[in-house]
């Protein structure tokens, strides 16, 4: 199987390159990252970041065929030749498909990614309704891959003020959960021109996501709360 | 050569849950704290546990920590050290409590309570029947209780070193620890990481098998680093094969499956783990689960062209159990097996999961080995919690869901150990000036070696050796041709080449590194395994089928030089209650 994939070691190459290979593949070989592996064990000077191979990580998210994409869950056969790897588009590149993520961190940080409740807690759990548990759905299994913030116009314009689709997904999973109480000043973090409304609903970031999960519609949610407190 | 220095008064190996929960307590208690991790913490192992965390809140049904006591030390076959275990149980609700009170997002009761589940091995009034005792968060308990201990690092500032891998111990002539040598990925650069505390939560490594659920980066660091200092590795035979991994990929398939209703079948669609463990049929321990799946194989009733696998059966749990108990199931088996379980069944086969071994410790997370003053002396300045730690809390044969307990539990009593002992402490020690001497060595050999054997070939030699000859089922001739054989990798291990000789991100050099630890676990491993004739929990022999405490009920110390073995007692006495002695282990 043929792939293009993109080089750059920042101590020999003066700019970035595409190399090609042409590998032969096993019938073990199911994903992606399997053939990455492949190739990485004929040149081991490819570098990649990878761990859990089954998509609960968040290591190996990179350009594919010009979707960003986790190579771990993505299928070979699926894949059309010559497959084309970048790293993840809009951050610094390190080396080769290793992306620079402090940006992307960064901003996850910002809107404060843990429970906030200054109520002593009970001697046993707090209680959540099933009902309520179920609004979590859908935001906590993110798995800060970066795929949606990569893939997303506003983000790359504005990696330093806008908080992204992730950090805007996790925005939101603290303010869907009935145990934290920082509303407002959750609210009060997000509005701001670039924060929260540099998202125009553009919706890549849907169609990226190797969890399904729905980063515009949980920012509509953080909208809608928004227009509520005015009201 | 001067390599930078930084003291710190906590360095913490490894940021997945233990070290997350130990950096936490350290963090909270104003200690300055280094936690070093190979990857962004939410990326550590922890994130692929699924069925949950054991603890005897009793939400649905009466329950006790006295039972899960008891089933943890019958789960271990009486390996487990139960003061540790005690210690663990009575431990584990507010534990739990405590992780959901940081926001964990456990699925619930009707009444609003944590939800709990079923898991292999956990019953009622000691052994009768099986008990819902798994805390969970739908099948991905372990991703939530991962993100959740490192937002609340985020929150209490923990300073992270992420990228930053450990490569040694730095001990002194009087044989403490004071801290670790460690390379940053992104640079090359090397840096001493002072500690007057040194707590290693470096997790598994079951990367020495070939068919394994483990991530990448699970690579025994920490044991590879207590290895070369000279100190021993503790019960290394057990290594638990967890009865369903995905057919071909490895992929874990939580026993939470089995705890929601699922069964396991062969090739003739019989249930067969009603012939096994009559009781608790497919809900009995993992070892005694998986050698019953490898005799049907063995026996000619597994399923597929090969006749080399088996079935797991939970349509019959319909399509609202399975998205909402068990969403992240059904993916993987779609991506990995091509089934979906709503209509069809996974094909599955023991694979190698959990080291129940590790780096000798006890209850408080103190490191142990033998010393003058005993069997047990504490090594002073080291810890250890996680699975890197033989605490033992597991024995022979760890219970689901007693992992990520484990983590919670130790990862915090290590730090309150350690926030207690600099107290009593509070200066560092001077370092020796050979402090860098061996990681430079490593890292040096690396940079000249020429006409080296790949990385990626002598860790595959490892991985088929270790699959061949230390699986579910051990022979001794096997396991005698298994030690001369991983002495030879060994050897070649020890003359690897990289052809990437640059010092940005050159993950080449760092896969070199870890099959160093690789290759420590895997010998003490196999010669652990050669040496134990006996069976006991998930190390099985067919040429000494029984388990034998007259002779056997003794951990093992594995040393490097040598290698050599010793062994030293299993506490049988726990902190309180009676103990439970010795029985026949029927599920």
């Amino acid at each position: 199987m043929r792939f293009s994939i993109y080089r750059y070691n920042p101590e020999t190459d003066a700019k970035p390159r595409m190399q090609d290979y042409d590998i032969a593949l096993d019938p073990i070989d199911r994903m992606l990252l399997d053939a990455l592996i492949r190739i990485k064990a004929q040149d081991d000077t490819l570098s990649l970041r990878r761990s859990c191979r089954e998509g609960v990580c968040g290591s190996d998210a990179m350009n594919i065929n010009g979707k960003n994409g986790l190579a771990c869950i993505t299928k070979l056969t699926e894949l059309k030749e010559p497959v084309v790897i970048r790293p993840l588009p809009g951050l610094p590149v390190i080396r080769d498909l290793i992306v620079d993520m402090s940006q992307f961190l960064k901003q996850y940080h910002s809107i404060k990614p843990y429970l906030q409740n200054d109520t002593p807690p009970p001697e046993q759990e707090r209680l959540q309704s099933p009902q309520d548990r179920e609004e979590l759905n859908g935001l906590y299994e993110c798995i800060l891959c970066a795929c949606c913030s990569t893939a997303c116009p506003s983000f790359w314009w504005n990696p330093d003020k806008f908080v992204g689709p992730a950090g805007l997904l996790q925005a939101y999973r603290f303010l869907a959960d009935t145990r934290d109480e920082a509303t407002n000043e959750r609210l009060d973090n997000l509005e701001d021109p670039y924060r929260l409304f540099r998202c125009h609903s553009i919706m890549n970031c849907v169609d990226v996501c190797p969890k399904g999960l729905n980063p515009t519609r949980a920012i509509g949610k953080i909208k809608e709360l928004l227009v509520k407190r005015i009201v | 050569m001067a390599i930078a220095k930084r003291l710190f008064d906590a360095v913490v190996v490894g940021a997945g849950g233990s070290g997350l929960r130990a950096a936490l307590h350290l963090a909270e208690a104003g200690l300055k704290v280094a936690v070093l991790s190979k990857v962004f913490p939410t990326r550590s192992h922890t994130v692929a546990a699924q069925g949950g965390v054991a603890a005897a809140l009793g939400n649905s049904e009466e329950d006790n920590w006295h039972w899960h006591m008891y089933d943890t030390v019958k789960g271990s076959d009486y390996l487990g050290d139960q003061d540790a275990i005690e210690f663990m149980c009575r431990k584990a609700n507010e534990a739990v409590y405590e992780l959901e009170h940081f926001g964990m997002p456990f699925d619930r009761t009707p009444d609003g309570r944590i939800y709990q589940r079923p898991f292999g091995g956990h019953m009622q009034e000691y052994g009768r029947n099986p008990v819902q005792r798994a805390c969970a968060a739908a099948d991905r308990t372990g991703h939530a209780m991962l993100h959740t201990l490192y937002q609340r690092n985020v929150r209490a500032r923990t300073q992270f070193f992420v990228e930053w891998m450990a490569l040694d111990l730095i001990r002194d002539a009087e044989g403490d620890v004071l801290g670790v040598v460690a390379m940053e990925m992104e640079s090359g650069e090397v840096m001493i990481f002072q500690g007057r505390a040194t707590l290693l939560a470096t997790g598994g490594a079951g990367r020495i098998f070939a068919s394994s659920t483990n991530a990448f980066i699970n690579t025994g660091d920490g044991l590879g680093m207590v290895a070369r200092a000279g100190l021993p590795l503790q019960d290394m035979e057990f290594f638990q094969f967890h009865p369903t991994g995905v057919y071909g990929a490895g992929i874990l398939i939580t026993e939470g499956v089995r705890g929601e209703g699922g069964y396991l079948l062969n090739k003739n669609g019989e249930r067969f783990m009603e012939r096994y463990a009559p009781n608790a049929k497919d809900l009995a321990s993992r070892d005694v689960v998986s050698r019953a799946m490898v005799t049907e194989i063995k026996e000619g009733r597994g399923v597929g062209k090969e006749a080399d696998h088996l079935l797991l059966k939970l349509d019959h749990l319909g399509a609202e159990v399975i998205n909402k108990r068990l969403p992240g199931i059904r993916d993987i088996s779609i991506k990995f097996a091509n089934v979906d379980p709503i209509q069809e069944p996974i094909p599955v086969v023991p694979t190698a999961h959990y080291m129940m071994g590790g780096i000798p410790g006890n209850y408080r997370g103190q490191v142990v080995a033998p010393g003058v003053s005993g069997a047990e002396e504490v090594v002073r300045g080291l810890y250890a919690a996680g699975e890197c730690a033989c605490v033992s809390v597991h024995g022979a044969n760890r219970l689901g869901c007693n992992s990520l307990l484990d983590l919670l539990v130790f990862g915090r009593a290590a730090a309150q150990q350690i926030i207690e002992d600099l107290q009593r402490e509070p200066h560092p020690k001077p370092l020796p000036g050979d402090a860098a001497d061996r990681p430079l060595a490593r890292l040096a050999r690396l940079e000249t070696q020429q006409d080296g054997e790949s990385v990626a070939e002598v860790g595959a030699a490892m991985r088929r050796v270790m699959q061949a000859h230390c699986g579910v089922f051990r022979f001794g001739d096997l396991l005698e041709q298994g030690v001369a054989r991983i002495k030879e990798v060994a050897a070649r291990a020890a003359h690897t080449g990289i052809k990437d000789r640059s010092k940005v991100f050159n993950t080449a050099r760092v896969e070199a590194l870890e099959l160093d630890n690789l290759i420590e676990v895997a010998m003490a491993t196999m010669i652990s395994a050669a040496a134990r004739t006996e069976s006991r929990g998930a190390h099985t022999r067919d040429d000494y089928p029984d388990r034998d405490d007259v002779n056997w009920l003794k951990h093992t110390l594995c040393f490097k030089d040598g290698p050599r073995l010793e062994f030293r007692p299993v506490h049988l006495k726990p902190l309180t209650v009676a103990s439970f002695e010795p029985k026949a282990r029927v599920y």
